[in-house]
């Protein structure tokens, strides 16, 4: 690694680093910092910010003035915070090798690379690009093309050529009247499930983008770049030889490779992975032909009346319509069968302008109509709720316990 | 619309989505002999709640279903109250 990156920067300067978000709760910081065995705060907040926690504090703030980079006298840790829905996040140790293999395996030896994310660098995601600044200009996270109405656009300035982000993100970039200002050779998505609408939206925004979706987590790493610009994944993947090896067990994806999380920190169970190495990701998937599709989070399963119901599933089928954005499916209680799905709609621009007033009984019909002939009756949503936008949370993933 | 008006027009709704044939709708007429299936009733309880503003099924401790149509518009009546 060159020894003007940023990463060699960081890497080896301390035995480990701990990278918390900015929405990371205060009352989460003192118990991060003991299992993590923390000894000192790098930060650009006060004192105050930090309430029960008596460690150095180191203030930072922009600009950074470079410096010469000091030698490196151990290799560190990485830590990083899993994006868990409730109570304080897990930290996931990484190595530098194991975050940047990836990113690395993308960049090839393309001449000029500018990449740009949507994703907190503090995340996993944004992280892996950050890291890549030893082989090209980064530019990491890239919000202004998130924002409703940009007035500018900081990516199309930075000549920004790789972008990567969750299909959340894409779906509100998409929104974006600054999206055709940019012009990418390459788009990668990753962290949620990325559906064949979306895959081909973006094929017609971005005409000469290679588009590749990346399966990754925080504890699983990157797996797999899928970049026929189909939705799920070829069944053959299952037998590849190599790094990184997949198995199926319980309908859930096991992955194992030397970019997998070494353990969890501060837990008496460290361990990520199983006996022979394998990371169980509750990612569920489902064989359709010669091709696996993720259908949710085994976490995330709804029950109607005693049969399963994943919200993903059901928001691959209504992304798919014509005028849709994006959706959210939910569990609404019910007293008959436990639980009912809805769900809230996002419509493109161009829909929403044809709609006559408040009016939108009719495109509510309509995709209703669409998921009944698709889908076994408990997966249709009972209502349908036109949104003008839904929650992202700061992780890039879309907000489902809202 | 009155209560009883809305709970029938969206029976009909659900019903004819689901393809279910419905029995006149009288008020001595069992829920049970209605045509409609309990995925029928868990929509239709989900569609009144986003109509009336009201879920009475959770707002009262009874746990049971009504077992005539017309105790079920009572039911709604009386929760909308």
């Amino acid at each position: 690694m060159p020894r003007n990156s940023s990463a060699s920067l960081l890497d080896g300067l301390a035995r480990r680093i701990t990278l918390c978000s900015g929405d990371l709760p205060a009352e989460y910081f003192a118990p991060i910092a003991a299992a993590a065995s923390a000894e000192l705060i790098v930060t650009d907040r006060e004192a105050e910010a930090f309430p029960g926690l008596d460690l150095p504090r180191v203030a930072c703030g922009l600009p950074v003035a470079p410096r010469e980079a000091p030698p490196r006298h151990c290799s560190t840790e990485w830590l990083l915070l899993t994006s868990g829905t409730t109570g304080v996040p897990k930290l996931v140790m990484h190595s530098l090798e194991g975050l940047t293999g990836a990113i690395a395996a993308v960049q090839g030896r393309e001449e000029r690379i500018v990449w740009a994310t949507f994703y907190d660098m503090r995340r996993y995601g944004g992280l892996q690009i950050f890291l890549a600044a030893s082989w090209a200009r980064v530019r990491w996270f890239c919000r202004a093309l998130l924002s409703p109405s940009p007035t500018t656009c900081c990516a199309s300035r930075a000549g920004v050529t790789h972008l990567s982000g969750t299909p959340s993100h894409w779906r509100r970039a998409l929104m974006s009247p600054a999206a055709g200002a940019i012009a990418p050779r390459y788009v990668r998505l990753s962290g949620e499930i990325a559906d064949q609408a979306l895959l081909d939206n973006l094929k017609r925004v971005y005409p000469r983008a290679a588009i590749g979706h990346a399966y990754a987590s925080t504890e699983a790493g990157v797996g797999f770049e899928v970049t026929d610009g189909l939705e799920g994944f070829p069944a053959s993947y299952l037998a590849r030889e190599g790094d990184v090896r997949m198995k199926v067990v319980n309908g859930s994806l096991r992955i194992r490779s030397s970019r997998t999380a070494s353990r969890y920190v501060g837990r008496e169970d460290g361990a990520v992975a199983d006996a022979e190495g394998f990371v169980d990701t509750g990612d569920m998937l489902e064989l359709r032909g010669d091709r696996y599709y993720f259908v949710g989070r085994r976490g995330g399963i709804i029950n109607v009346g005693g049969l399963k119901v994943h919200p993903e599933e059901v928001e691959a089928i209504i992304n798919r319509q014509e005028g849709v954005r994006m959706s959210l499916v939910k569990a609404r209680r019910n007293p008959i069968t436990g639980a009912i799905i809805v769900a809230d709609v996002v419509l493109t621009d161009e829909a929403s302008a044809k709609l006559s007033g408040d009016d939108d009984r009719g495109i509510r019909k309509q995709i209703l109509s669409t998921c009944r002939d698709q889908l076994p009756a408990h997966k249709v949503p009972a209502s349908i709720r036109i949104v003008a936008s839904l929650d992202v949370a700061e992780a890039g993933k879309l907000a489902r316990n809202a | 619309m009155s209560v009883k008006s809305i709970i029938i027009s969206e029976i009909n709704d659900v019903a004819s989505e689901q393809n279910k044939i419905v029995a006149p709708l009288r008020d001595d007429l069992p829920l049970l002999d209605s045509g409609l299936d309990s995925l029928c009733f868990a929509i239709l309880v989900s569609r009144l709640e986003d109509k009336l503003g009201i879920d009475p099924f959770t707002a009262s401790d009874e746990v049971y279903f009504r077992v005539a149509f017309g105790d079920l518009v009572k039911f709604y009546e009386d929760a909308a109250k």
